[in-house]
């Protein structure tokens, strides 16, 4: 989905605030160590967390801070698989809850292909309507293999809690003015491509 | 929360404490759970861990040689730990004229059993946003203004392998023993946003 998570690009944020003022949030340790039982104990895989954090509201995402997220993500996902009704988190919590809300269906990968090291390729120019793990900034772009990774779950379907078939991922190198012609600093720019996303470009 | 005009929304800290009462009846969560995470994660999954592999590749080739082939293999062989889903430790090697520089713009994620929790300003959205597409600039306003000759490679963790940079030697700290050379490195540096080359003897 193109989600508000989605930022690699985007315009018109200020400067990084660097270092970082120190901050005293004595419930973010909580929800770290909550939202790690929860993926060992497999209540969901990370895929299905990311998701979740993909699918809030794009107001509250970008106002929320960082483990306010992870947060939303954990109570969405334990109401969605049946631990908690939404009503009892608020009167537990004595407030109201924002969860994140729904998205369209996962989806299995493409048939297998493979590339080679320095073979171009070119990112799919789809939009897809669940989880998906390609940033929009490379969607249609032309890049290069530099390196090939270890077979990982197949994030668009694993992301649904859907039987996720392994697929490899690809180090592909991007130019930055390929990505944003004229509009950016001169760069190359990896990104970690799954399988399904590449296609076979007719230039190779 | 921005778009809760009646503040009827319960705190953060209300919340956490909801889902931690949830887990605890409903998951099975053991009464000790968070408090040993907290622990286990401030104790062992820190910045000194990357520290350690940098110095060692610095003062060792051939270990050097196995970090830059497969990083998750040689930072088990020292011992340190991984959770399942990160299956490969990608390590960049920055040279005098390349200088690489991590980012994750969907989330946040980085090999933080390796090099520490990822801090604030890699969390933030300006960073996510801004590294990608303006990476000199946004290097250069973080302090670390690298010669125009410097090829600069942004690396996007969109997918279940982490990344870490080996950040150049100070010239200045050559046949300095590893245990000195640890302290030294910092988790900026094996993030890619600042150098080390300013350390004096």
């Amino acid at each position: 989905m193109d989600g508000m998570h989605d930022l690699g690009g985007k315009q018109g944020f200020g400067r990084v605030k660097y270092p970082s003022p120190p901050h005293e949030e004595t419930w973010e340790p909580l929800v770290r160590a909550l939202s790690a039982f929860a993926i060992r104990k497999h209540i969901y895989n990370m895929d299905e967390f990311r998701h979740a954090i993909e699918r809030m509201a794009p107001r509250h995402y970008m106002a929320a801070p960082y483990y306010e997220r992870h947060l939303t993500a954990v109570a969405t996902l334990l109401v969605e698989k049946d631990y908690v009704t939404r009503e009892e988190l608020e009167a537990l919590a004595s407030g109201a809850f924002p969860l994140s809300g729904s998205s369209g269906p996962g989806r299995l990968p493409s048939s297998p292909q493979s590339f080679a090291i320095g073979e171009k390729v070119r990112v799919k120019n789809e939009f897809v309507p669940g989880h998906v793990r390609m940033p929009a900034y490379v969607r249609g772009k032309v890049g290069v293999v530099v390196g090939i990774s270890p077979l990982c779950p197949f994030p668009d379907a694993a992301g649904h809690s859907m039987q996720a078939p392994m697929e490899p991922t690809y180090d592909v190198r991007f130019r930055s003015r390929d990505l944003w012609p004229d509009s950016c600093d001169e760069a190359l720019n990896h990104v970690g491509v799954f399988q399904s996303y590449l296609e076979k470009t007719e230039t190779t | 929360m921005a778009n809760d005009p009646d503040h009827s929304t319960a705190t953060p800290e209300q919340r956490a404490a909801a889902l931690e009462i949830v887990l605890r009846r409903k998951g099975e969560m053991p009464e000790t759970f968070v408090e040993d995470f907290t622990n286990h994660a401030e104790e062992k999954w820190i910045t000194d861990n990357g520290a350690q592999m940098v110095a060692r590749a610095w003062t060792d080739p051939a270990f050097r040689a196995r970090m830059l082939a497969d990083g998750k293999a040689a930072a088990m062989e020292m011992g340190f730990q991984f959770p399942e889903h990160h299956r490969q430790l990608v390590v960049l090697e920055n040279t005098l004229d390349i200088h690489n520089v991590i980012v994750c713009t969907q989330c946040s994620c980085t090999a933080y059993t390796i090099i520490g929790a990822a801090p604030d300003w890699y969390k933030d959205i300006d960073y996510r946003a801004r590294v990608v597409r303006q990476s000199r600039t946004v290097l250069r306003e973080m302090g670390l203004d690298l010669p125009a000759s410097t090829e600069i490679r942004v690396w996007d963790t969109t997918a279940d392998h982490r990344y870490m940079v080996l950040p150049l030697q100070p010239p200045a700290t050559k046949g300095w023993p590893e245990e000195k050379l640890a302290a030294i490195v910092t988790q900026d540096a094996m993030i890619g946003a600042s150098q080390l080359e300013k350390v004096e003897d």
